[in-house]
């Protein structure tokens, strides 16, 4: 009887093992997509249950808490410089859902992260409270940036360039987080398609470049060799591009002057003759290394980024810069590109750190509930090379050039080298309007913050005038 | 001697430990909802825990000392998942504890002395049975819920009586299986000599028909199943043909074939193990709802899982008739291996069904080492059911099978299955105990012939 007792305790241990595997298969192999099942309300319940951690800006200022609810549950609450960064902030309801920061550090802020750190705690009941977050968002730069703005629709980021940390991100029209809390609230903002307050114009925002892309065009003139600072190049205005006449900004003919000099100035006909004499290729290349045509290295939801490129004529599809469109009129940041502000400030943040490109983040810090350290954003991280470090400099010797005697000088510190580029895309010529840009970082000869601003359909309005002071009230408050 | 008492002992830590650590997280989880007081529950049953085991080794010094305390690691880990779901619930779990320790204790003092006495009282036990299967359907104890007739309702007190008619069952099979195997096997006729004559198998026939009737007539397929596999099982043992078994069940996918075009509970439940998302199925009465609930709810768990008293059983907000709206219905008894993973992750759940393994592993053992046939068959058909019962409750929540309602046992709330459980521990404790005596005793009958021939007769020559 022996054997099959021995064979009936192996039958049993194959039923056991078909258990274990059952376990298995909904609690790791399958648990994502269970969690995501949308009869599954416990996710969305969560929100409710776990006190999620509290965000502050760099500065410690509180920007998101949790408060307890008579009935247990918990709501968040945003304070007023929270409402100033609410984009990049985001929200985080039961109903309404989850965007910003609320969204891609959910699993942070929910304590549902795990690391040999929060074993103990997980065994314990990990979900008491969640982790809490110190964002890299400097509140008087963020500040700095929307009263930049007064009211106009624009954007501007400030991005940290030795660590790749965002310090602002102002996106306006802007919205109270907390009234998507509510189903009035909700119902008003989704609704309001005429301001868009919810969109993120820093990161989804895509506009016209303009002469800020000339910094584009530049490295790859520098990239092929072919070019340096000093290299003399032909500004004869107009000339004749597919056809159709090209101008330089007020119809100035400087005639031939070095490269430096045709940044400084922003003289368009001298960047059309570089990029018709390098051709498409290289440029296409150096806008590949900048990250154009992906979206960039961000903790930020991808859904709420766009990727900048060069688009088809109804703007549904991004084409690749080569001889089928007119490189001329990318090369000064017209044709159909289309770039969103963070994409710009992420050039200046990479010129500015000698051709490295960063991986940009919202979190400057992670900390549990006993305020322990989970994570840290340290010296950052790189996202990859983009131009050689020589280039780099000399790009940024250029730039500091337009600030100092070009068309940047209103963006000039007292006392602290400025490096920049102004851009004033056009919009509807013939009403002569224009999308003002500024990008630049600061101190030039060793850069701490790089900023990108711009403001939408501005009447006459130029990059030097119109966008610079602001890039300067935010280096000025970053500094 | 005084080495082998604290051994004893200390194979209670592991329970003891995980009561003080339980309790201690799910109370610190709750926010002091909880009362101070009621952490005193969790040192009171570890005292209850700490009598048994004394009962059990001072009664039966010879017995696996392993099994009690196994069995109390899972007593201790129901209790604080009971806890976490209800104050009361574990209160209650506490008293039927004691119940179960006083039937333990009762059926080790009357069957110290031979618990093969039970060998002459087969068909008393199947009569006992066959009635308490029947019970649930007497009108005035009658309690039937969800169309199913499982309980009966004295009083108060509602019980489980298919819990107790399991025990009767091995019981007879047993005692029939051990006093006729040889006949069953000798005997056997036909075209492949496998059928043996009529007459030794048709009261073996009678009594497991019958009680697969009454099973279908109550309408708890989770214990049909447990029955039937053990009956085939023990079946198996006896003669050693694996045709047994073979035959059964083909006779059982048959038979539930046949159900599930009678039965529309069955087809429902066929329905929701197969596709439970099924928004159709989700939405029926009787459908999938409990299942996917489970489901998410062990996904919540994860790997870790989401720490004692950290899973959600329930929505803030009540239903409309002022009911509270579960979202993980039945976390007490049939689906408290779901909480358990959704608390103590894809880790908790595998160290639990372990233990189970563990426990049904010393029940073979117990098997293996007994002397004669109706112990063996005793052990292994105990063991055996205890086993099934596992497997069918942990595979339906997991949908590894479609799910059938019956308790996980020492761990589900349920006062029958505890008392029931004590009696089927107890029985093989006093397996146990008499094998491991009779082989000690044979060792040192041997050793002591070996010393009166050993040093000694070299000097006598």
């Amino acid at each position: 009887m022996n054997v099959g007792i021995r064979r009936l305790f192996v039958l049993v241990l194959g039923l056991f093992f078909l258990l274990m595997a059952g376990t298995v298969r909904w609690t790791v192999i399958e648990a994502d997509d269970l969690n995501d099942n949308p009869l599954n309300a416990r996710e969305q319940l969560k929100t409710e249950r776990v006190p999620r951690g509290t965000i502050r800006a760099a500065d410690g200022t509180v920007l998101a808490r949790s408060v307890k609810r008579s009935d247990g549950t918990y709501v968040r609450r945003y304070t007023e410089a929270a409402q100033q960064a609410s984009q990049l902030i985001g929200y985080a309801y039961t109903n309404g859902g989850l965007a910003g920061m609320e969204r891609a550090h959910n699993d942070d802020l929910t304590g549902k992260v795990r690391s040999a750190a929060t074993l103990l705690s997980a065994l314990r009941g990990s979900n008491e409270r969640g982790n809490d977050i110190t964002s890299t968002l400097v509140p008087a730069v963020q500040r700095a940036g929307l009263q930049g703005l007064a009211g106009r629709r624009g954007a501007a980021v400030a991005i940290d360039t030795r660590t790749g940390g965002v310090l602002a991100m102002v996106s306006f029209p802007n919205y109270d987080p907390n009234e998507m809390g509510t189903a009035a609230g909700r119902k008003k903002l989704l609704g309001d398609t005429e301001n868009s307050p919810l969109l993120n114009r820093a990161t989804a925002g895509l506009y016209p470049p303009g002469s800020t892309f000339k910094t584009v065009t530049t490295a790859a003139a520098l990239a092929t060799g072919k070019y340096t600072p000093d290299t003399i190049v032909d500004g004869s205005s107009p000339m004749v591009v597919q056809t159709k006449e090209l101008r330089n900004f007020g119809g100035e003919n400087p005639g031939k002057v070095t490269l430096t000099t045709a940044l400084t100035n922003s003289v368009n006909t001298a960047f059309a003759r570089i990029a018709e004499d390098i051709g498409p290729e290289p440029l296409a290349e150096q806008m590949e290394r900048f990250g154009f045509g992906k979206k960039p290295a961000f903790d930020y939801p991808s859904r709420q980024i766009l990727a900048s490129g060069e688009f088809n004529t109804s703007l549904s599809k991004m084409i690749p810069v080569d001889g089928n469109v007119d490189v001329a009129r990318v090369a000064i940041g017209q044709e159909r590109l289309r770039v969103s502000p963070l994409q710009m400030g992420l050039v200046a943040a990479t010129i500015a750190r000698g051709g490295d490109k960063p991986r940009l983040s919202t979190v400057a810090r992670v900390t549990d509930k006993d305020g322990r350290t989970l994570s840290s954003l340290g010296n950052g991280r790189s996202a990859g090379r983009a131009m050689s470090e020589r280039d780099a400099d000399e790009l940024a010797a250029m730039m500091e050039n337009v600030v100092k005697e070009g068309t940047g000088t209103a963006a000039a510190l007292a006392g602290l080298r400025v490096a920049g580029k102004t851009g004033s895309a056009e919009i509807i010529i013939d009403q002569n309007i224009t999308q003002p840009w500024f990008i630049g970082f600061a101190p030039a000869d060793s850069p701490r913050v790089a900023v990108a601003v711009t403001i939408e359909r501005t009447v006459g309005g130029t990059g030097g005038v119109t966008a610079a002071p602001i890039a300067k009230a935010m280096m000025e408050a970053a500094l | 001697m005084i080495f082998r008492r604290i051994r004893d002992l200390a194979l209670l830590l592991p329970a003891s430990l995980l009561v003080a650590i339980g309790f201690a997280s799910v109370f610190a989880n709750d926010g002091g909802q909880l009362s101070d007081l009621s952490l005193l529950y969790g040192a009171g049953f570890l005292g209850l825990c700490i009598v048994a085991h004394t009962i059990a080794t001072v009664a039966l010094p010879d017995a696996d000392p392993y099994l009690l305390p196994l069995i109390a690691v899972l007593a201790c880990f129901g209790l604080v998942e009971l806890y976490r779901i209800d104050e009361d619930l574990a209160r209650q779990q506490g008293t039927w504890f004691i119940i179960g320790i006083v039937a333990f204790t009762a059926t080790i003092y009357l069957l110290k002395k031979d618990y093969r006495v039970l060998k002459e009282y087969r068909n008393l036990l199947a009569l006992a049975g066959v009635i308490l299967l029947l019970a649930p359907r007497l009108p005035g104890i009658s309690n039937p819920e969800n169309g199913a007739y499982l309980s009966v309702a004295i009083g108060p007190l509602a019980f489980q009586p298919t819990e107790v008619a399991k025990l009767c069952l091995v019981l007879y099979l047993a005692s029939y299986l051990a006093d006729n195997r040889q006949l069953l096997v000798q005997e056997a006729r036909g075209p492949f000599g496998i059928f043996p004559p009529l007459k030794y198998l048709l009261p073996l026939l009678a009594v497991w028909g019958a009680t697969m009737m009454m099973l279908f007539f109550i309408q708890d397929i989770g214990s049909a199943i447990m029955y039937f596999g053990v009956g085939l099982a023990m079946l198996y043992l006896a003669t050693g043909r694996l045709l047994y078994p073979i035959a059964g069940l083909s006779l059982f996918a048959v038979g539930a074939r046949m159900l599930y075009e009678l039965r529309p509970t069955i087809q429902n439940r066929v329905d929701a193990w197969q596709d439970p998302f099924d928004p159709d199925t989700y939405e029926r009465v009787g459908g999938s709802f409990q299942l996917a609930q489970s489901l998410f709810s062990q996904a919540d768990g994860g790997f870790l899982g989401q720490g004692l008293g950290g899973s959600i059983l329930q929505l803030s907000e009540k239903t409309a008739d002022g009911q509270l709206n579960l979202i993980l219905p039945a976390a007490k008894n049939d689906f408290i291996y779901a909480l358990i993973t959704n608390e103590v992750g894809l880790i908790g759940a595998v160290g639990l069904l372990l233990v189970y393994l563990l426990i049904v592993w010393r029940g073979f053992k117990v098997a293996l080492v007994a002397h004669d046939s109706f112990s063996k068959l005793l052990a292994a058909g105990l063991a055996t059911v205890f086993a099934l019962q596992v497997f069918v409750i942990v595979g339906g929540v997991t949908k590894v099978i479609p799910l059938t309602g019956v308790t996980l046992p020492f761990v589900s709330a349920g006062g029958s299955s505890i008392v029931a459980n004590f009696v089927l521990l107890a029985l093989l404790l006093l397996v146990s105990d008499r094998a491991r005596r009779d082989t000690r005793e044979d060792l040192e009958r041997a050793k002591s012939q070996q010393n009166a021939w050993g040093p000694g007769a070299e000097a006598w020559r």
